[in-house]
C-alpha cells in the first residue's frame, strides 16, 4: 500500500519518461498480458481436465452440479433467500449503531464512567466468545419457553435479535481498534483549538477511525449475510433450509450450489464496491498530503 | 462419453439383477420362505459381496431415536429397526457378532462416491426421487404421517385436513413429514422447519407452532414418553400405496437382490410383523378426514 510519505516521491516521475521507454513498457506490457492469458487458460483447463477426467465426475456432476434440479430448486431458494436479506439488513442496521456506541463506551477514560466501561467490556468479552449458535437457540427456544406476556415469540425476531448480540460484540471491536489507531497528536491538536471533547471524537477521531475500519467491517458484514442461515434453526426456511429440504428430497446436492452462487452474488459487488471507496479515500488523503 | 459406456455397460447388468430379484421373489413366495434352487443369486455370507467380506456393515444417524432404537446404542438390538436389521443379517446368515454399525448422517447417505455402509437404515422412505441417487430394499414398514400437538392448541380437536390449514405447523428437515404438510395439508402459512424432532419439541413447548407432523411411531413415542400434556390429534389415510421405509443401498448394490429376498422371508414368515408389534405399538390413532 502507497503511504502518504512515499507519494511526493512517486509523482514527479511521470513527466520524465522518454518515449522510447514508453515503447519499450509498453511492449512489454503486451507480452506480459499474453502471458497472464495463456498462462491462465492453460492452467484452468488442465485442472478443468483433472476434474472432469475423474472415474467419479460424471456422478458428482450429477450430484452437485444438474441443471435440471438447479433450474427446478431456483424459484423456492430465491423466495427463501428473501428472509436472509430481510434479516441481514434489519441486523446490520443495529449492528452499526449498537456497536458503536459499545465502543465509544468502552473508550471512555472518565472515572465516573467505569460503571459503562465495564458493562461494555463484559459484554464484548461474553458475546464474542459464546458460539452464536447458542445465543439463537437461547433466545429463540429459552425466551418464548418463558411465556411472557406481551413478548412475540417469533423465531425470525429472536434469531435477528442473536445475530444482533453476537455481531455487535465483533463490530464494536473492529470500531475500537479503529478509534485507537489514531494518532493521539490528533486528540490534543483537536483540543488546544478549542474543540470539546466530544466533538473532538465525533469531528476529529470518528471519520478517520471508520475510514480506516471499512474493510474490516465488511468482513464481518458478509460472515453476518452468511450466519443468518442459522436463524434457520428456529424453523424459519432460509435458503440454506431450502436447499438442504430440496436436497433429501431429491437426494441431490444441486440445490446447496444454487443457495452458495446467490450468497456469493450479493457478496460480490459489495466487496467491489469497498475495494472501491477504498482507492478512492487512498486517493484523497494522499492529495491532502502533497 | 465415459457415463455413456458405463451406462451401457450397467444397465443390462442391472436389469439382470433386478430380473433376478424378481424371479427369486417370485420363487420364494411360492415355495414358502425356502430358497428356490433355481435362484440365480448365492446369498451365503461367503458369496456375497459386503464392505468388509465376513461382516455386515449397517449404517445409521446418530442420535438414533426411540422407538426405532433404543439408548442411542444400535448394537443393543432394541428398537424397530435394530431388530430389524439383526432379523435382516440372520436371514443372510450372518451372526449377531458379524454385524457392525457405523454412523451415518442422513445428509451422506445419498452422497456420491463409495458409501462405508452395506445398508442403511433410519426411516428412509421410498421415493422415485430418490431412487435415482441410491437403491433401496423393499419396505420394510408402511407408515402413516400424524400429528402432534399440546392439549391446549387451536388444533388439539381438529378432525379434517381443511381445519389444519390454518395452523402454523412444523416438522423435521429431510422427512416425508414436511413433503406431506407442503403437497398434502397445504397450510396457509408456511411450515417451520427444525433439525430434529427435539427443537420441533421445543418449538411446541415454546408456542411457536401449533402442532407437528411426525410419523406415528414417533407420535406414540413422544406423546407416551416425552410429554405429559401432548397427544396425537390423528393420523393421515395411507395413499396410494403407502409410503414405505426401505434399507438404502448404494447404486447398483450386489445386495439388493439378496437382502429383499431376507425381507421376504421375514414377512413370509410372520417375523417382521412380531417385531413390528413388539416395538411400534398402537396403530388405533384418529383418521383425518379430508
Amino acid at each position: 500500500m502507497t503511504t502518504p510519505a512515499e507519494a511526493p516521491l512517486e509523482a514527479p516521475v511521470i513527466p520524465y519518461v522518454d518515449p522510447h521507454r514508453r515503447a519499450r513498457s509498453k511492449a512489454r506490457s503486451r507480452r506480459d498480458a499474453l502471458i497472464a492469458s495463456v498462462s491462465t487458460v492453460v492452467v484452468f483447463a488442465i485442472l478443468g481436465y483433472l476434474v472432469t477426467a475423474s472415474p467419479g465426475w460424471p456422478k458428482v456432476q450429477e450430484t452437485f452440479f444438474n441443471l435440471d434440479e438447479a433450474v427446478a430448486a431456483w424459484p423456492t431458494l430465491i423466495k427463501a433467500f428473501v428472509l436472509n436479506i430481510k434479516i441481514f439488513l434489519v441486523a446490520e442496521f443495529f449492528i452499526l449503531i449498537l456497536s458503536l456506541l459499545i465502543a465509544l463506551g468502552r473508550g471512555l477514560r472518565a472515572p465516573v464512567a467505569l460503571p459503562v466501561r465495564i458493562m461494555c467490556t463484559v459484554y464484548v468479552d461474553f458475546f464474542r466468545g459464546v458460539p452464536t449458535i447458542l445465543v439463537i437457540l437461547l433466545l429463540g427456544f429459552g425466551v418464548p419457553a418463558l411465556q411472557l406476556k406481551g413478548v412475540t415469540n417469533s423465531p425470525v425476531v429472536w434469531g435477528t435479535v442473536a445475530l444482533i448480540l453476537s455481531y455487535t460484540a465483533y463490530v464494536a471491536e473492529v470500531y475500537r481498534a479503529g478509534i485507537e489507531s489514531i494518532h493521539p497528536s490528533q486528540r490534543a491538536a483537536a483540543r488546544s483549538l478549542g474543540l470539546s471533547s466530544m466533538q473532538t471524537t465525533r469531528y476529529v477521531v470518528l471519520p478517520q477511525a471508520v475510514r480506516r475500519v471499512i474493510p474490516p467491517l465488511l468482513n464481518d458484514f458478509i460472515a453476518l449475510q452468511k450466519e443468518t442461515a442459522l436463524v434457520s434453526l428456529l424453523g424459519p426456511i432460509e435458503v440454506l433450509r431450502s436447499a438442504q429440504i430440496n436436497a433429501s428430497a431429491n437426494f441431490n446436492y444441486t440445490a446447496y450450489v444454487v443457495a452458495a452462487l446467490l450468497f456469493v452474488a450479493i457478496t460480490l459487488p459489495l466487496t467491489r464496491l469497498t475495494d472501491w471507496l477504498q482507492r478512492r479515500d487512498t486517493r484523497r488523503r494522499m492529495a491532502g498530503a502533497m | 462419453m465415459r457415463r455413456s459406456f458405463l451406462m451401457s455397460a450397467a444397465l443390462p447388468a442391472i436389469a439382470a439383477l433386478a430380473l433376478a430379484g424378481c424371479a427369486s421373489e417370485a420363487d420364494t413366495t411360492a415355495t414358502d420362505t425356502t430358497p428356490s434352487p433355481t435362484t440365480s443369486q448365492d446369498c451365503s455370507p461367503e458369496s456375497l459381496q459386503t464392505l468388509t467380506p465376513g461382516t455386515l456393515t449397517v449404517g445409521t444417524d446418530t442420535p438414533a431415536y426411540p422407538p426405532y432404537f433404543e439408548d442411542d446404542d444400535p448394537s443393543n438390538g432394541k428398537g424397530f429397526e435394530s431388530a430389524v436389521a439383526y432379523a435382516v443379517a440372520d436371514e443372510l446368515g450372518f451372526t449377531s457378532d458379524q454385524v457392525t454399525w457405523v454412523t451415518v448422517p442422513f445428509n451422506k447417505s445419498y452422497a456420491p462416491g463409495d458409501k462405508d455402509f452395506d445398508f442403511d437404515i433410519n426411516q428412509i422412505s421410498i421415493t422415485p426421487k430418490r431412487q435415482k441417487a441410491v437403491d433401496f430394499s423393499d419396505g420394510y414398514y408402511t407408515v402413516n404421517q400424524a400429528v402432534v400437538a399440546l392439549e391446549d392448541s387451536p388444533i388439539a380437536n381438529a378432525t379434517s385436513l381443511a381445519e389444519l390449514r390454518e395452523a402454523k405447523l412444523g416438522a423435521q428437515v429431510g422427512t416425508t413429514s414436511l413433503d406431506f404438510i407442503t403437497n398434502d395439508i397445504q397450510p396457509t402459512q408456511q411450515p417451520l422447519v427444525y433439525n430434529d424432532t427435539n427443537d420441533a419439541k421445543s418449538a411446541l413447548e415454546a408456542g411457536q407452532i401449533d402442532g407437528i407432523v411426525v410419523d406415528l411411531p414417533t407420535a406414540y413415542y413422544v406423546t407416551a414418553a416425552e410429554f405429559d400434556n401432548a397427544k396425537i390429534v390423528g393420523q393421515f389415510p395411507a395413499q396410494d400405496g403407502g409410503e414405505q421405509f426401505g434399507l438404502l443401498m448404494a447404486k447398483g448394490s450386489p445386495l439388493v437382490t439378496c437382502v429383499n429376498q431376507a425381507l421376504t422371508s421375514l414377512k413370509d414368515s410372520g417375523e417382521l410383523q412380531s417385531i413390528q408389534d413388539e416395538w411400534l405399538v398402537g396403530e388405533d390413532a384418529p383418521y383425518f378426514t379430508e
